[in-house]
């Protein structure tokens, strides 16, 4: 019984780790370690050459991985009493620069420590040859290792950096389709809230030269203002009993709208570097900073579902709204609260998008309510209301992202993309029904 | 005398955790009314959903005509001739009644719906049924008693020779329910064969010809009606031996704790005033329409008044909102569970915990533990039959979800109890069960409202008994130990 259930709530976590596994091992492929490892790698290989004191030439291409690679090595080397001739940071040119230089001085190398890439550079390829004062120093490069791409840290942080602002904006959808409503204005809200937060630090905070509070009083004013406008949807539902759904739909427009006026059709990115910390800057166990705030979010809003009386109230609203009523449950209050809280989090994605992005425009979440409502209901959310689940929805939009990322890493070209994505959200809430119905 | 028209044999059901149907046999002749007993949960329900074709038996065989049949859809039953009316109604409320009568079965000509022989048809069904219906009506604005004919019209139009009626009487009125046993007896002259299911004894005594009792998905007993007394029925439906129907009861009656005066509504509700004291079970009765429900809904703010005043315990209340009303210690039991009593697909730990909540929050945490212990208390106290605490309210029988409706609100403590219909469609042992509560209610000094249409329990139960006509209440009987049933149809007819 226990089991049977566990799974009817989180089945979906089992097709995102089928997904998973798929991907790792279509995509499964030699790797070559980068950065600090392989650093540590070369260096052990070299020590067990033995020698007191060797010398040795490193060379590494100018990429940030590379750059680390070069740079550890040579620290560590030296530290080891190693005499590091020279580091090559940058193409073969350079390294063919480094080499002449080198045996110019007349003294054999013991070694050439370098990254993959840099060890099949054909300077390197007949040093007997071309540089005999050298004396055939070997070429070390760390050894590849077999290793899905899709299971790279690099990958999955980008998967989650990626998906954040869906993510984030799904938690307001599920409460308000878990409350019996849908909300189709966060596209819209998530732009506009990038173009106001880009204009208010643009025209009062300072633009590019903008302070830290100017920055967060910025956005926490552009997210207040989608939040009045999920309160005016709220007051439509509540108050006129029109159906959320055009209620919403009149406010996608409005919203887009609105956008597009005040971004007067233009990106603003008069904006200082230090905003893109939210969206790209990663300050927790290496975790970016939006996948941070989605987790911490996605905590809090299963705590407010599952432990709190307003997450009660919304389930039961949605599941049946006049027996809620009845048993005295403030219902358009709770309605209230779900549209404001869609708004406001709609508000805080395009923020971070704006931040991701250094710049606001009103292109920014264009068809966004879709995949939103897809992650929804891929989590296992009903349409009809009173049922889903916060964790749920984190499942769908990861799953969504898993299949886009895993079909980029695949080269399925865009297009074919969207079929697959379709008909995959489809076959999620099939199985879903399926498993239900038994 | 030809075969049976129907012949059921052996037949089991199972659900995972429950054996609905332990190898259950029927008969049905054609031209006979068979009533089937039982109480909630005795599968009466699954029985006649396999027969409509809802559901598939797991094992047992089941002939028409001596025909081996088995239906795999309610379209394969209704070709053989099954119709199945089931208590809450299978029409579209927004279609007309035409509409509904063809809907699956239209009469077209070349693709096209011929709406003039549709209408013809229907006019004549609706003739043949001796009933006045306004065929472009929506079925929404139809009577419940009009709907019901609307059903039994559409029985008709398929020329189906097996009716099964699931508490065809529970909303109607007395006077309607005469209409209905004279339909039921002209369709039995025409060779229909009848299932008549129902829990007032009264009426299958009156309608039956055999008496067919189911208890825990087995027969226990099968009589010709003229050979069985209404104890014996009961005593078989729950399997002992019953003494009363109503437990019995030492009246405390104190001051006026519930005090309303000039409540008006529309045409629903003029003027009425009454009180209800400490102790006190005061039943409102009344035609279905007369307003009773109405004032209930006044009373707890679920519908907005045209003035008026509500005192309680002396205080003048101004309610808003059910919300305010629970809050001044106002409870009110819906009549209709399912859509205004639980939220069927939540848990019934859910359901428990929805107006209790205030109290068993903190901070806006709910105390889950808390809510779980206070949930077993009552579970305990009513001998609610669930598997747990998170079964969902939808999976229960009506009389323990009704149940669940009664441990929510006696959690909350009110002040004053608004029972309405609170024993419709539950089984005569779960009915006992509840009156005791009732009773347990008033000794500890509660004001207790109960709204009934079944006399027998509005004068077995009600220290007092006001009668509602068109919106006004037309009669009051101070003793209800000396009123009669045919005193307060008279008043209920005024």
């Amino acid at each position: 019984m226990k089991n049977t259930r566990f799974f009817a709530d989180y089945g979906m976590i089992m097709v995102l780790l089928l997904l998973c596994i798929f991907f790792s091992i279509v995509t499964h492929g030699e790797q070559s370690p980068t950065g600090e490892a392989a650093a540590r790698q070369v260096l052990a290989s070299i020590s067990g050459q033995g020698g007191a004191s060797p010398r040795v030439l490193i060379a590494a291409s100018d990429q940030p991985g590379d750059a680390e690679f070069a740079s550890t090595l040579e620290r560590t080397l030296t530290g080891a009493g190693a005499r590091v001739v020279a580091t090559v940071r940058g193409g073969p040119r350079d390294a063919r620069e480094a080499l002449v230089k080198a045996s110019a001085g007349g003294e054999p190398l013991d070694a050439i420590a370098c990254t993959q890439a840099a060890g099949a550079w054909l300077v390197f390829a007949d040093l007997g040859r071309d540089f005999p004062t050298l004396g055939h120093p070997p070429v070390i490069t760390p050894r590849s290792y077999r290793w899905p791409n899709f299971l790279k840290s690099e990958n999955l942080l980008n998967i989650a950096n990626q998906i954040a602002v869906i993510a984030i904006v799904a938690i307001g959808m599920t409460m308000v389709i878990i409350s019996g409503g849908i909300d189709l204005s966060v596209g819209s809200l998530l732009a506009l809230s990038a173009v106001l937060a880009a204009r208010f630090i643009r025209d009062f905070a300072g633009g590019a030269e903008a302070g830290v509070l100017g920055l967060v009083v910025s956005c926490v004013a552009a997210i207040l203002v989608c939040g009045v406008v999920g309160a005016f949807s709220g007051f439509m539902v509540t108050q006129f009993f029109i159906p959320p759904f055009i209620v919403t739909l009149a406010m996608m427009l409005v919203g887009s709208g609105l956008a597009y006026i005040l971004a007067e059709g233009q990106s603003i990115y008069q904006i200082p570097d230090s905003f893109v910390w939210l969206g790209r800057g990663s300050d927790f166990m290496g975790l970016p900073n939006a996948v941070v705030l989605m987790i911490v979010l996605y905590v809090l809003a299963h705590v407010l579902m599952s432990r709190m009386k307003l997450g009660r109230y919304l389930y039961a609203v949605g599941g049946n709204g006049e027996a809620a009523r009845l048993s005295g449950v403030p219902v358009k209050r709770v309605l209230m609260f779900a549209y404001v809280a869609s708004a406001l989090l709609a508000g805080l994605g395009g923020v971070v998008m704006a931040s991701q992005l250094k710049s606001g425009s009103a292109t920014y979440g264009n068809m966004y309510e879709l995949y939103v409502i897809a992650a929804v209901v891929v989590g296992g959310a009903s349409l009809s209301g009173g049922e889903g689940r916060m964790l749920g929805t984190l499942t769908g939009a990861f799953t969504i992202a898993v299949i886009q990322n895993g079909m980029n890493l695949t080269n399925v070209e865009s297009y074919t993309q969207k079929v697959v994505l379709g008909l995959v959200i489809l076959g999620a809430v099939m199985l879903d029904k399926i498993r239900h119905a038994r | 005398m030809s075969g049976p028209l129907l012949e059921m044999r052996g037949m089991v059901k199972s659900f995972p955790g429950v054996k609905a149907l332990r190898g259950v046999d029927l008969t049905l002749r054609a031209g006979e009314v068979v009533a089937l007993l039982g109480e909630n949960g005795a599968g009466k329900s699954t029985l006649m959903k396999v027969l409509g074709g809802a559901q598939t038996a797991d094992e047992g065989e089941m002939m028409i005509d001596g025909k081996r049949v088995c239906f795999r859809s309610p379209q394969e039953a209704r070709a053989a001739g099954v119709a199945v009316i089931y208590q809450e109604f299978n029409l579209v409320p927004s279609l007309t009644a035409v509409e509904n009568i063809f809907l699956g079965q239209e009469v077209t000509h070349g693709g096209w719906i011929a709406r003039k022989q549709e209408r013809v048809r229907a006019a004549a069904l609706f003739q043949r049924l001796g009933a006045d219906i306004d065929l472009d009506a929506p079925c929404r604005r139809l009577t419940t008693a009009q709907q019901q004919l609307v059903e039994i019209a559409k029985a008709l139009a398929f020329d189906a020779r097996l009716m099964v009626m699931d508490e065809p009487s529970a909303a109607l009125t007395a006077h309607e329910v005469t209409r209905l046993f004279e339909i039921i007896r002209d369709l039995q002259s025409q060779g229909i064969g009848i299932i008549y299911i129902s829990h007032r004894l009264d009426e299958v005594a009156v309608i039956a010809d055999r008496v067919m009792v189911l208890r825990d998905g087995k027969n226990v007993g099968e009589k010709r009606m003229a050979d069985m007394t209404r104890n014996e029925m009961i005593e078989l439906m729950v399997g002992r031996q019953l003494k009363d129907e109503f437990p019995a009861r030492t009246p405390n009656i104190g001051a006026p704790r519930l005090v309303v005066s000039h409540l008006a509504r529309g045409k629903a509700v003029c003027d009425v005033s009454f009180t209800v004291g400490r102790g006190e079970i005061l039943a409102l009765t009344g035609l279905v329409g007369s307003g009773r429900t109405e004032v209930a809904r006044l009373i707890f703010g679920a519908d907005r008044g045209e003035g008026g005043e509500i005192q309680l315990d002396g205080r003048v209340l101004s309610i808003g909102s059910p919300r305010e009303a629970i809050a001044a210690g106002i409870g009110f039991l819906t009549e209709d569970r399912k859509q205004q009593g639980l939220v069927l697909n939540h848990s019934v730990r859910e359901n428990f915990g929805l107006p209790n909540l205030s109290w068993l929050s903190r901070h806006g945490f709910v105390n889950l533990a808390r809510e779980r212990d206070v949930l077993t208390r009552y579970v305990d106290q009513l001998r609610i039959k669930v598997p747990g605490q998170e079964e969902r309210a939808g999976h229960l029988s009506g009389g323990n979800q009704q149940k669940v409706v009664l441990a929510k609100w006696l959690a909350r403590d009110c002040t004053v109890l608004i029972f309405d219909e609170p024993t419709r469609g539950i089984d005569v042992g779960a009915k006992f069960e509840i009156y005791r509560l009732m009773n347990d209610l008033a000794a500890a000094g509660k004001a207790i409202v109960m709204i009934s249409s079944e006399l027998p329990e509005v004068l077995g139960m009600a220290d007092r008994i006001l009668v509602m006509h068109d919106g006004r209440i037309t009669g009051e009987i101070t003793d209800a130990r000396t009123a009669t049933q045919e005193h307060i149809m008279q008043l209920a007819h005024a």
